[in-house]
């Protein structure tokens, strides 16, 4: 023994890791090549038939364009050759203009919907229709009234950020414990302050739940934007890429999307866990 | 010095209305009602035609089976709900929505869970007194938690709190406001019963000490007998009024566990629980019956003068009478 579960957890996750490495590294690997061949049409194929080798890039590949990457993230050798780290800088960027502007839209439109029932059923069906579309399916009609790839991307974050925001803000601050806002109402403090003082604190973990959400559909929707608007951004790196036929970077690129989409869950979590209250 | 601080801050800032009695009636319900509508039944009555008048420095329990309508009497008293009809004048005012003179201690505590005890307390001290410095909130709020035996539980939240001390924090912020009226909706109902006699002698303590005048809901026969001064009866609801109102003739100086050998002690138990056993459901018949009754001047009634003067000073102890748990 001696194994702390967490110790033991890490040790999964590590041979889970080197399983799939070592899967992914045989079935990729080349087999020998084939023999024989015409020099001018082994060039011309490649390694893919001279070598027996998978047009899937094995993971020593994906290692040695990620070490490339990391070390170098941020140069600019023109419109279709940025550092990795611009192409991020530019799509978080973007999210967190779209996201922001979700939040002052969102949080106290949320709030006059929670306090106030009958804004609630007013608006109620339109949320109800408005929810389920798909973020991209404003995309045309963005670029139409907006005229502006950038600027259009950055509405369909807005649009896809604002409803999980808009519908917990407006759930917390409905279900506010009415006790605690008859406290507020004995003391005689104005409406404005109670909001500040009790709605707000008491409906902040809801709130805060609902910003998490919207920040995880943001970074999905990011990628899916990019690709449609092109130019900057990771999502028109992968694009990109897939285009060049360089399937190594369309890997990396995968994987720095991940790590980027758990750090900015991540924050919202710690940010989560500073206003959850124990009852 | 706490009573100092109470009786100062008491002091009304509005002109008092004439005294209508010799003993300054501080609260007059008056006819109050409360009535809704139901899809099949139509309208329900839940009480009507309520008076009940309370004099500055009273304490008055309520009394009366679940549904009666006590606590909907409560919150209209501080101001959280309104009556169908009737009014409720407190100080020469009516009353149109909740004030700082009526401080409210609500069942389940309502402490705010952010907070932490002195958090909670100083919400309410910085409330009422809107021109204090930080400091000087702090320093109010610390003496009233001091009071109410939490000194060293300032910075604890609410969930690392026992039910008990919950509670208490709930009667400190309500008696760091300095209130000329406290409410209490049934506030020791969830504690166990060591810690509910520990506070209800602090209540008693402090009321006594600063002269509060206390209308509190209980379901507890003797939590009434020993902390009111009267008590008030209610029937059963739909349709409930107030009955009778006991006056209380124990002394003032009474202990909680010496109660019971008192004269009196069981002729006001046994009147309270033989209303509460049955003629709280069956007061309808009393009054078909052509007992003189007003809503307006409710009869107020004293068992427990007759039953001390019959009984000799030192005499034997009364046997246990059987009793009935109303539940």
């Amino acid at each position: 023994m001696g194994w702390s579960d967490r110790g033991r957890a890490l040790l999964l996750s590590a041979l889970v890791l080197g399983v799939f490495l070592a899967a992914w590294h045989l079935a990729t690997r080349g087999t020998g090549g084939a023999e024989g061949l015409d020099p001018a049409y082994a060039a011309l194929m490649g390694a893919q038939v001279t070598e027996g080798a998978s047009a899937m890039p094995g993971p020593l590949d994906v290692a040695a364009e990620l070490w490339r990457h990391v070390t170098d993230p941020f140069y600019d050798a023109g419109p279709n050759d940025k550092g990795i780290g611009i192409q991020l800088a530019y799509s978080i960027g973007r999210v967190l203009l779209g996201y922001g502007m979700a939040v002052i839209v969102a949080i106290p439109l949320g709030f006059l919907i929670g306090m106030s029932p009958l804004v609630s059923r007013a608006l109620d069906p339109f949320i109800q229709i408005m929810k389920p579309i798909s973020p991209l399916a404003w995309m045309p009609l963005a670029l139409y009234t907006i005229r502006d790839s950038n600027a259009s991307a950055v509405f369909v974050i807005f649009i896809c950020a604002v409803w999980p925001m808009l519908v917990n803000t407006a759930f917390g601050v409905a279900t506010v414990r009415r006790e605690w806002l008859n406290v507020a109402r004995t003391l005689e403090i104005p409406a404005w302050k109670r909001a500040l003082t009790v709605v707000l604190p008491a409906a902040a973990p809801t709130i805060l739940t609902g910003m998490r959400i919207s920040i995880g559909i943001a970074w999905l929707v990011i990628v899916a934007a990019e690709m449609l608007v092109g130019g900057t951004g990771i999502g028109y790196f992968v694009w990109n890429e897939w285009n060049n036929l360089s399937i190594v970077n369309v890997i990396v690129a995968i994987l720095f999307i991940g790590v980027v989409g758990m750090v900015l869950d991540q924050l919202l979590a710690a940010a989560a866990r500073l206003v959850t209250f124990p009852e | 010095m706490v009573g100092n601080i109470l009786r100062a801050a008491a002091a009304p800032s509005v002109p008092p209305a004439p005294a209508i009695e010799p003993a300054q009636r501080l609260i007059s319900i008056e006819g109050i009602a409360r009535r809704y509508r139901q899809k099949h039944t139509g309208e329900v009555t839940v009480f009507e035609d309520l008076w009940l008048g309370i004099d500055q420095g009273e304490f008055v329990c309520i009394i009366g089976h679940s549904g009666c309508g006590k606590t909907t009497v409560l919150n209209i008293l501080a101001g959280l709900d309104r009556p169908d009809e009737g009014v409720v004048i407190v100080d020469g005012r009516e009353v149109d929505g909740p004030s700082l003179d009526r401080a409210v201690i609500f069942q389940g505590h309502a402490l705010l869970p952010w907070l932490t005890v002195l958090g909670n307390v100083a919400y309410a001290v910085a409330a009422r007194n809107r021109s204090w410095s930080k400091a000087k909130v702090r320093e109010h709020a610390r003496r009233f938690i001091e009071l109410v035996g939490l000194s060293g539980a300032e910075r604890k939240r609410p969930a690392e709190l026992s039910g008990g001390m919950k509670q208490r924090v709930g009667i400190a912020r309500a008696l760091a406001i300095e209130p000329k009226t406290m409410l209490m909706d049934e506030p020791f109902s969830a504690l166990d019963a060591l810690t509910r006699g520990t506070l209800q002698d602090e209540v008693r303590r402090i009321c006594l000490t600063t002269d509060q005048t206390v209308m509190m809901i209980t379901h507890d026969v003797d939590e009434a007998i020993y902390l009111a001064d009267k008590i008030v009866l209610m029937t059963n609801g739909p349709g409930a009024r107030i009955a009778e109102v006991v006056r209380n003739t124990l002394p003032r100086e009474r202990d909680r566990n010496q109660m019971h050998r008192l004269p009196g002690y069981y002729a006001i138990r046994n009147h309270l629980m033989d209303f509460l056993v049955s003629r709280s459901a069956t007061f309808g018949d009393e009054l078909a019956a052509g007992r003189a009754w007003s809503a307006r001047s409710v009869p107020v009634v004293e068992p427990g003068r007759e039953d001390a003067a019959r009984q000799p000073p030192r005499g034997r102890q009364p046997l246990e009478p059987k009793q009935l748990a109303p539940r």
